[in-house]
């Protein structure tokens, strides 16, 4: 039996229950509503809500049908066979100004052989007195033993040839700039790019993953919109724009052009919006200027002005490999972070070693080389443009030159049927090949290059059977 | 040839290299000993002093009163830094202090002893002088397995006979006018070396993973890639455009459970199927030194019907009692594998790269490689060089000069593994493979044991972060066919000394006994 309720619990109780009734009068009225809308939203969620759907799982039969039913397409797409890199010239033996194939023997305008140091006696001799002293691979990366003495000289020969403080030498052409960009523009950094450059540009652009702005190619005025846009664009926010980097990466003879940058400008504009500029000379090394040192001899702009300056051993030195040269400490950031050359092995000896005769021999020659190539470039320009039917792409000094049909004339057909012709008179010439991915690909046309050695006769030669040709191919 | 010939020092050990200890059946046994506790503690530490020691001295460089080293910008002020202050940070306060002990210049062949050229620094390793002396140490650095890095003999005079013939530069791109009778000869030698239908060859082997993935998978593939792949694989797979998953070092679980998910979920957010399924492995890890599990991948590949990508940069040449690499080690089919890669820096000394496999294979390499269309085709001699070697290994006959090589490399493999194991040190990766990591942790220690074995004669690689992960820096021997036993032994006597000196050798497993102890 539970303790009796006497009058004064009951009385506790109501005034309780009054006091509770008073507060509740003495509430705002807008909290009585919250709190009545509140309670009725519970109820509405409660019983009303439908439940929503759980995701179906699928089950251990369904996951196995389907990894059953899946099916790959085939490893490649199928080939077609009359395709021209599969049906490609060989030849034999030095590819020099002239070559050999199946026993004839043809003036060579198709390689890049600009001062025909391939096949030259003193380079080979030294090749081989490297491979006496080397061997032929140097069988690590240059941080593990892979660094030979013979490097650290061509190094340094570069830099001296460009009178810049260090350069840097990569083992193989195509990945020295594709290497060189991802080293220094990240996620966030800006790159204006001329449209025109070079692939194995376009994928060091590429593998950088910065924000790329293309400009018209050769398009100083197109950069400058870019350019008036970008720092519109940072006035509004100067914190974030201070972290941005940005590069202007450009060529100095486009390969795909033939033609050169109008540097003094871009050097003007750099100290204007203040970005850093990587140019890429691997045609103009060795062919522009008066002492082949490039388009920045031949404007006649202080070279210390360029932040990078990249080239080949590939093109006018006849040997194989990359570099880059500038002031150290642009160029020092490389050996740790470019990815070609800290993960990759070290250029063979011999290499080097032909790379730096080639060197020795510039530097003798100092300018007569030189000024012959740009001297016959310019009789060739000339005799070119005679022939009247072929558009001829490329400045008069440029020993590298497109030759294409008049509009729409100009297909791959046609061009591959002059190159055959050409060829059945003893020249040789070749298409400019291209991949279909490039960013803005170039218009079918012949390459043609010129050897420093060439005489007069055999350039009028040449130009004999080109428009023999384009009788024939017009006809 | 003479076996018993007293001409060579190497020649009157040759007897025992002929014992090829590959057994029949490879073995799958890769032993990894745990981290002891003390040393991850005390690498720890170590990092710590380390980055204290960088932030003082930054700081000091900050307030000008310590000079800063390394040079400057040449730029007005008002362009933005260059390089971010943070990414230099661990170059310049714990990668410069031990600088001396990577990118040594050596004045030599890198067979198997070395020239190094002496270097002083003046200024803690911020810059380097040359004495002009030479110091001839052992080379366990140089990636020579099969010691065909040589200056004189057979090969080096077929290659002196390219540079007269052939020149040193074709100086076109392969598609246009510089493919060559000699890399006609190349590929098909290799096709017949490796027992597939067609081969082509790259001037580069860093660039023939860059170059060649993007033309193998796009926009809608799936890329499965082992943890500790090379950086060349990686950017190939970035370059391509492709999904890429990581699953954990040679663990076909994990990889099999990622498979099964994948094609189950198809592309992220459609769920479209995937186009193509490509699993990138390597044949040999050269920090690990460990062996991909071949049998295990192809038949996860068949049941998937997935395509296998084999990286055997490191592999070819040095693995199997035939010399074709993992595949032939593993016994396995050679048309199971999909798309052979491989270098020719390694075991055949030269530079390049390949790639073997079916013919429709090689003729779209051939179309669509971005090396093939722009870059310079591979030069003569360097080509000649793999012929000659080729020509060497193709060659069946036990008494020549390929067979004994193979087999000096697989005797040197197994003895030096089993005596540095036996010793006390804690060694990494497969049995079989030439490729030889011990664990040394800490960075300091990296330092010391490359400089103390310098003294002593030895030239070794010490690697540390970022090559390896943070704890775990080792020394990676790498051995070769042109090591004689006397130089071997030398060269784990000097390891024992100064692994006394650092406290190195605390394996567990195989508790440290001395050198002489350790005979086979």
């Amino acid at each position: 039996m539970g303790s009796p309720v006497n009058r004064d619990d009951i009385a506790r109780l109501a005034t309780d229950f009054y006091s509770l009734l008073e507060s509740f009068k003495q509430t705002p009225f807008y909290h009585l509503i919250f709190e009545i809308f509140l309670i009725l939203t519970v109820l509405w969620l409660v019983c009303f809500r439908k439940p929503r759907p759980i995701a179906k799982k699928l089950t251990e039969k369904e996951k196995q049908e389907l990894i059953d039913e899946w099916q790959p397409e085939p490893l490649v797409p199928p080939v077609d066979t009359n395709h021209p890199a599969l049906n490609v010239r060989v030849l034999d033996g030095i590819v020099g100004k002239t070559i050999e194939i199946d026993g004839r023997k043809s003036l060579n305008f198709a390689t890049f052989n600009f001062l025909n140091f391939v096949g030259n006696q003193r380079i080979a001799d030294k090749a081989i007195q490297a491979v006496q002293k080397y061997g032929v691979g140097s069988c690590g990366p240059r941080g593990f033993y892979g660094t030979i003495d013979i490097h650290l000289e061509l190094e340094e020969r570069l830099a001296r040839f460009f009178n810049f403080e260090e350069g840097i030498i990569y083992s193989y052409g195509f990945s020295t700039i594709a290497s060189i960009i991802p080293a220094y523009s990240k996620r966030n950094d800006i790159l204006f790019v001329d449209e025109g450059i070079h692939y194995a540009i376009q994928k060091g652009v590429e593998a950088s993953r910065s924000t790329v702005k293309w400009f018209r190619h050769n398009d100083i005025n197109d950069l400058e919109r870019l350019l008036a846009e970008q720092d519109k664009h940072d006035k509004k926010n100067p914190k974030k724009a201070s972290t941005i980097r940005r590069f202007l990466i450009i060529e100095g003879l486009y390969m795909n052009y033939g033609d050169i940058c109008p540097l003094p400008r871009m050097v003007e504009l750099k100290y204007k919006y203040k970005y850093r500029i990587f140019m890429d000379e691997s045609v103009s090394f060795g062919t522009i200027g008066q002492t082949g040192r490039g388009v920045t001899e031949y404007h006649n702009v202080d070279r210390q002005k360029i932040d990078l300056i990249s080239s080949t051993l590939e093109y006018s030195v006849g040997s194989i490999g990359g570099f880059a040269v500038g002031s150290s400490f642009v160029i020092d950031h490389q050996r740790l972070s470019a990815q070609g050359y800290c993960f990759s092995a070290s250029l063979p000896p011999l290499l080097a070693a032909a790379a730096i005769e080639a060197l020795n021999i510039m530097d003798e020659e100092n300018s007569l080389l030189f000024e012959t190539l740009m001297d016959k470039s310019k009789r060739l320009h000339k005799k070119l443009l005679d022939i009247k039917g072929y558009r001829v792409l490329g400045e008069d000094i440029s020993p590298l030159k497109h030759l294409s049909l008049a509009n729409s004339l100009n297909t791959i057909g046609r061009l591959e049927y002059i190159v055959e012709f050409a060829q059945t008179r003893d020249i040789t010439i070749t298409i400019a090949r291209y991949l279909n991915d490039e960013h803005h690909l170039p218009e079918p046309s012949i390459r043609l290059i010129l050897n420093v050695e060439m005489t007069d006769e055999e350039l009028e030669f040449l130009c004999t059977v080109l428009q023999e040709a384009l009788v024939k191919v017009t006809a | 040839m003479a076996k018993n010939s007293p001409k060579q020092k190497n020649k009157s050990y040759s007897n025992i290299g002929f014992n090829t200890p590959v057994p029949e059946h490879p073995s799958l046994n890769e032993v990894y000993e745990d981290t002891p506790f003390s040393e991850a503690f005390w690498t720890y530490l170590n990092y710590v002093i380390l980055n204290i020691f960088g932030w003082f001295r930054d700081l000091l460089r900050n307030a000008r009163i310590e000079n800063r080293k390394g040079s400057a910008e040449n730029n007005p002020p008002g362009f933005v830094p260059l390089y971010q202050s943070y990414e230099s940070f661990y170059t310049r306060n714990v990668y410069q202090r031990i600088a001396d002990c990577f990118n040594r210049p050596i004045g030599s062949v890198p067979g198997g002893t070395l020239d190094l050229l002496e270097r002083v620094t003046d200024d803690y390793n911020w810059s380097f002088n040359f004495t002009g002396d030479k110091v001839k140490t052992i080379n366990l650095g140089s990636y020579n397995y099969l010691g065909f890095a040589n200056n004189s003999g057979q090969i080096a005079e077929n290659v002196i006979n390219s540079i007269k013939t052939s020149g040193v530069s074709a100086a076109s791109a392969a598609q246009e006018c510089g493919t060559l009778t000699q890399h006609r000869k190349l590929e098909s030698l290799l096709a017949e070396f490796l027992g597939t239908e067609d081969a082509i060859a790259f001037g580069m082997g860093f660039a023939t993973n860059a170059l060649n993935i993007p033309t193998l998978v796009g926009k809608g593939c799936l890329i499965l890639s082992d943890e500790l792949n090379h950086t060349s694989l990686v950017l190939g797979s970035r370059l391509s455009g492709a999904v890429i998953k990581v699953y954990k070092h040679n663990d076909m679980i994990h990889l099999e459970k990622l498979l099964r998910d994948y094609i189950v979920s198809g592309q992220p957010r459609t769920h479209r199927p995937w186009r193509k399924i490509l699993i990138i492995v390597e044949g040999v890890y050269s920090m690990e030194g460990s062996l991909c599990k071949l049998p295990e991948l192809i038949e996860l590949k068949k049941k998937y019907k997935a395509f296998l990508y084999l990286d055997e940069a490191h592999s070819i040449g040095a693995m199997g009692s035939r010399g074709r690499g993992v595949v032939d080690y593993w016994k396995c089919d050679v048309n199971d594998v999909d798309i052979l890669m491989g270098t020719f820096t390694k075991s055949f000394a030269a530079a390049g790269g390949y790639i073997a496999g079916k013919k429709e294979l090689i003729d779209h390499i051939r179309i669509a490689s971005h090396a093939q269309t722009y870059a310079v085709s591979m030069s003569p001699p360097v080509v000649e060089q793999v012929i000659s070697v080729l020509n060497l290994l193709i060659d069946e006959n036990e008494e020549h000069e390929g067979r004994q090589k193979i087999n000096q490399l697989a005797w040197n493999t197994h003895y030096f593994r089993q005596r540095l194991t036996k010793m006390g040190f804690i060694v990494y990766g497969h049995p079989h493979s030439p490729v030889v990591p011990a664990l040394l942790y800490s960075p300091s220690k990296i330092a010391a044991f490359n400089r103390e074995m310098l003294k002593r004669g030895v030239a070794v690689v010490t690697v540390g972060f970022p090559a390896t992960p943070l704890v775990l820096g080792r020394v990676r021997f790498c051995l070769s066919a042109s090591h004689t036993k006397e130089m071997l032994d030398e060269v784990l006597k000097h390891a024992e000394e100064v692994g006394d000196l650092l406290n190195m050798r605390k394996s567990k497993l195989n508790p440290k006994r001395p050198f002489h102890e350790t005979e086979l």
